[in-house]
């Protein structure tokens, strides 16, 4: 599955969450452990209107891409229900091509 | 008459089998609490048992997204301290955890045999019938109630702050509701060619991407600004939107009609506003405009606190935008004046022609209108005059079907106009949740003799006052139809758990409905009450849930084509035919016809004094992740992402008090105090703060005698007061002064902390 990962597009993550209880309930994990998580940097101002505020999710060492998930033909269960839909699954070189010209973007090979 | 519904293609049936789970496509509404009813898969194994929910990502309303509270619904419907089945106790163990299991017939028998004596005795007026927030409940609970043959239908909210405000000033002002159009009636949503992306959103008053309120799933907003959408934020809290948004106007809370006022002022001055609507369609411009003439940008800034010229910018993006939105929220009810508030920002979107428009505002269609209640035929001509609260409040005689609940509490302990001996409590905890001064609302609910809860797990409210409980199905384990707020489908909610002994609330009232008015619940089984509503799709429930969801018909400028008029004449469904900006209505009730500001009480410019003892202004209820109301606070997953109540506060504030990150403080008002853990954020203005609500503790000492659940540690509410608005209708939630002082010795909050 190595040539496999998740393009993270963060400038639009609202840190809804909906990632991690997804990988929670997917996986049997208690509250404590998850296969990706949330983080949070900011609010604070830089300069006058400017602000920094964003949320981005990283993923651990429990998250396998859903590789039973995908091997049916679904997408892996972050992927599928985070609400802002800034989470795309696929190969990692058609992954990193659409990065190219882009701001804010992660590509995520756990 | 039948309409065209337009069907959604289904690979498979409703209910399939997949690595041996059962899947279950269905709609997730309700409870546990929430104001939507996403499209949903649950999955159930051979146990009978919920694994697991998905999105479901044909369902066009959430598009195989999901929020926490549905991922971790399987958490709520296994859990172990879901109520199981009816039980009963002495009215002298009110409060004391001593519940005896009866079953269901002699629950019914019990209910039936107090409430028709109180109707022999007393009249039915003297049985009052409770909600919530209404999440599925307003339909059933109505019918009840008038069926019954009561007046007195209460939400238990001082002013019915929430929602019905917004609506009942909209109809009255304009014959319908407006809503934001996110393309949410189509089936093919944001590419249906009719629809258009909306230049602009004004967010007032409301977190979208965590809030979900009004029907309105919050990631649309998102949606939109990924398409092109441009965005201004009216909130005291600099939000995550809000630095996604073009204008930040970061208002004092409670001045919500000072800043539309001041808008209109800009909009009206430099004609910008959209000439040829206001000619055509408006009523009463002029008198508008003469009413905004002073508040200037300036006199303004000095009410909201939010610069002049911010303001200034704001009202020209606005009216100069092709399609804007006001997607606005609660804030806007949960102050005292809040019809003139919502007129006043209804005016907006109805001078600069944003009405009934693509990417503007539209009347959301229905199937069955449910806000106000469904069934007030059934109700005794003599009867509808004893509603309480019609005497001291002339809208609430002429134009509304509920009876005001800060007049309820006064007859609680009054007894006047006449005594009321009995309440039936759907789906509400006014003691933990929408109740101000729960002390005194404990108070005077417990003169009542006899008192029926019907919900999902015990409450504060069960616990301290309940005689009967009845357990309430989720959505998981019950059939029905979504017919919330917003726009409705005909989307149906399929049982995925056959097991239990729980019952759906729209059973529980067709069941105890039929005995007291069978005339008034002619059908057999929910199953056939569903098809009756469903009749004009000429599709039974049982073909509805295979096509489900199905939508209703919608066009937009049906003003102008004789479809928002009973009479199917052009224009609006008022006495002038127009959007009255000016309103006949409020005019013939005694109130004022224009919008104004009136500054809230307490405030640091009302009461001065109050704001030299306690100098910080306090917002409540700003919606947390994973936790609807006071719900989820017993659901593991739910609860970790925010394991305790908070209070927010800006750095600068709290080394003026000296409070750390993280500490525990007290809350405090003249009125009285709640225990709340300290988050610093630079998202507010130093001068306010701002708190959950909700809060109770599942895992504390239940009895009253030991605290009930932590819940006079915790409860806000306690720092507010049941005092409506001059309406009757809005109520200070969201504008109080405080102060904030740490907790010396921390003892009860280390419950919580161990989870």
């Amino acid at each position: 599955m190595t040539d496999y990962g998740i393009l993270v597009d963060y400038r639009w993550c609202s840190g809804c969450r909906a990632c991690e209880i997804a990988c929670q309930m997917e996986q049997g994990l208690p509250p404590q452990r998850s296969g990706v998580k949330v983080f949070e940097a900011g609010p604070w101002q830089i300069a006058g209107e400017r602000w920094q505020h964003d949320y981005a999710p990283d993923f651990l060492d429990e998250c396998d891409l859903c590789a039973k998930r995908t091997s049916r033909g679904k997408l892996p269960s972050c992927v599928q229900h985070c609400q802002a839909e800034i989470l795309e699954f696929g190969r990692i070189e058609e992954l990193s091509a659409r990065m190219s010209g882009k701001k804010k973007q992660i590509l995520i090979i756990p | 008459m039948e309409r065209e519904y337009l069907l959604v293609e289904h690979e498979k049936p409703y209910s399939y089998c997949e690595d041996g789970l059962t899947v279950t496509r269905t709609s997730a509404w309700s409870g546990p609490g929430c104001h939507l009813g996403c499209g949903v898969l649950m999955y159930t194994d051979e146990l009978d048992r919920l694994v697991k929910v998905e999105g479901d990502p044909e369902n066009p309303f959430n598009q195989g997204r999901l929020c926490v509270r549905c991922l971790a619904l399987p958490e709520v419907v296994n859990h172990a301290d879901k109520l199981a089945h009816p039980m009963k106790r002495a009215r002298e163990d009110r409060g004391k955890d001593k519940w005896e299991r009866i079953s269901w017939d002699a629950a019914y028998d019990l209910i039936v045999e107090r409430f028709n004596a109180f109707k022999a005795e007393s009249g039915p007026e003297s049985v009052t019938f409770w909600q919530g927030t209404g999440r599925d409940i307003s339909t059933w609970i109505t019918r009840l109630c008038w069926s019954y043959g009561s007046p007195n239908y209460v939400v238990a909210l001082s002013g019915t702050a929430c929602y019905a405000p917004r609506v009942a000033g909209c109809r009255m002002s304009s014959g319908a509701f407006w809503l934001g159009d996110f393309s949410q009636q189509f089936p093919d949503r944001y590419d249906n060619p009719q629809w258009k992306l909306p230049e602009l959103i004004l967010i007032w008053g409301n977190n979208p991407v965590i809030t979900n309120s009004d029907g309105m799933y919050g990631h649309w907003v998102v949606d939109c600004l990924k398409r092109g959408s441009k965005a201004i934020t009216v909130d005291p809290r600099r939000t995550w939107l809000a630095n996604r948004s073009e204008l930040f106007l970061q208002i004092r809370p409670g001045t919500d009609a000072a800043l539309a006022l001041g808008m209109l002022n800009v909009i009206i001055s430099e004609e910008i506003y959209d000439r040829e609507f206001v000619e055509y369609w408006c009523y009463g411009f002029d008198e508008l405009a003469e009413r905004v003439a002073d508040f200037t940008p300036e006199k303004t800034e000095q009410i909201t606190w939010i610069p002049a010229d911010t303001i200034r910018a704001a009202a020209r993006m606005f009216a100069k935008a092709d399609g804007a939105i006001v997607q606005w929220g609660v804030a806007v009810d949960m102050t005292k004046e809040t019809l003139p508030a919502g007129q006043a920002i209804s005016a907006l979107f109805e001078i600069t022609g944003n009405i009934d428009n693509p990417g503007g505002m539209i009347a959301p269609p229905s199937i069955l209108f449910s806000t106000g209640g469904w069934g007030h035929e059934f109700l005794e001509k003599d009867a509808r005059k004893k509603k309480i609260g019609d005497a001291e409040y002339p809208l609430y005689r002429g134009a509304m079907q509920i009876a005001s609940t800060d007049e309820c509490i006064k007859t609680l302990e009054t007894d006047r106009p006449y005594p009321l001996k009995g309440a039936w409590l759907q789906a509400v905890n006014p003691l933990a949740c929408t109740g101000p001064d729960p002390k005194r609302t404990l108070a005077a609910l417990n003169r009542l003799e006899f008192i029926v809860c019907v919900d999902l797990f015990m409450t504060p409210t069960a616990m301290a006052l309940a005689d009967v409980i009845l357990p309430a199905a989720t959505c998981a384990e019950r059939d029905g139809i979504r017919l919330g707020d917003g726009t409705q489908r005909g989307e149906t909610i399929n049982r995925a758990v056959q097991g239990g002994d729980c019952r759906s609330d729209m059973q529980i009232n067709l069941e105890i409905g039929k005995r007291f008015n069978p005339e008034a619940w002619p059908w057999e089984n929910v199953e056939e009450m569903y098809t009756d509503i469903l009749r004009e799709t000429g599709l039974t429930f049982s073909a509805m849930r295979e096509q489900a969801p199905a939508y209703p018909p919608f066009e937009y400028h049906k003003h102008e084509k004789g479809l928002l008029r009973s009479d199917g004449q052009v224009g609006f469904q008022t006495r002038t035919g127009r959007i009255e900006l000016y309103s006949t209505v409020y005019q013939a009730l005694e109130q004022d016809p224009l919008p104004y500001f009136e500054e809230p009480v307490p405030s640091p410019y009302s009461t001065p004094e109050l704001y030299e003892q306690y100098p910080l202004v306090l917002t409540t209820g700003a919606r947390q992740l994973g936790l609807f109301h006071s719900e989820h606070r017993q659901i593991p997953h739910l609860r970790a992402l925010h394991p305790e109540p908070l209070i927010y506060l800006h750095p600068e504030a709290a080394t003026r008090y000296g409070l750390t990150e993280g500490c525990w403080v007290w809350v405090e008002n003249e009125k009285g105090r709640a225990k709340r853990k300290l988050s610093l954020t630079n998202a507010l203005d130093p001068r306010v703060c701002s708190t959950d609500h909700g809060w109770w503790y599942p895992e504390a000492p239940a009895e009253l005698d030991e605290g009930l659940y932590g819940l006079w540690d915790l409860a806000i509410n306690q720092l507010i007061t049941w005092q409506p608005g001059k309406s009757g209708m809005g109520s200070n939630y969201k504008t109080l002064l405080c102060k904030v002082y740490p907790v010396e010795a921390p003892t009860a909050q280390t419950k919580g902390e161990q989870k």
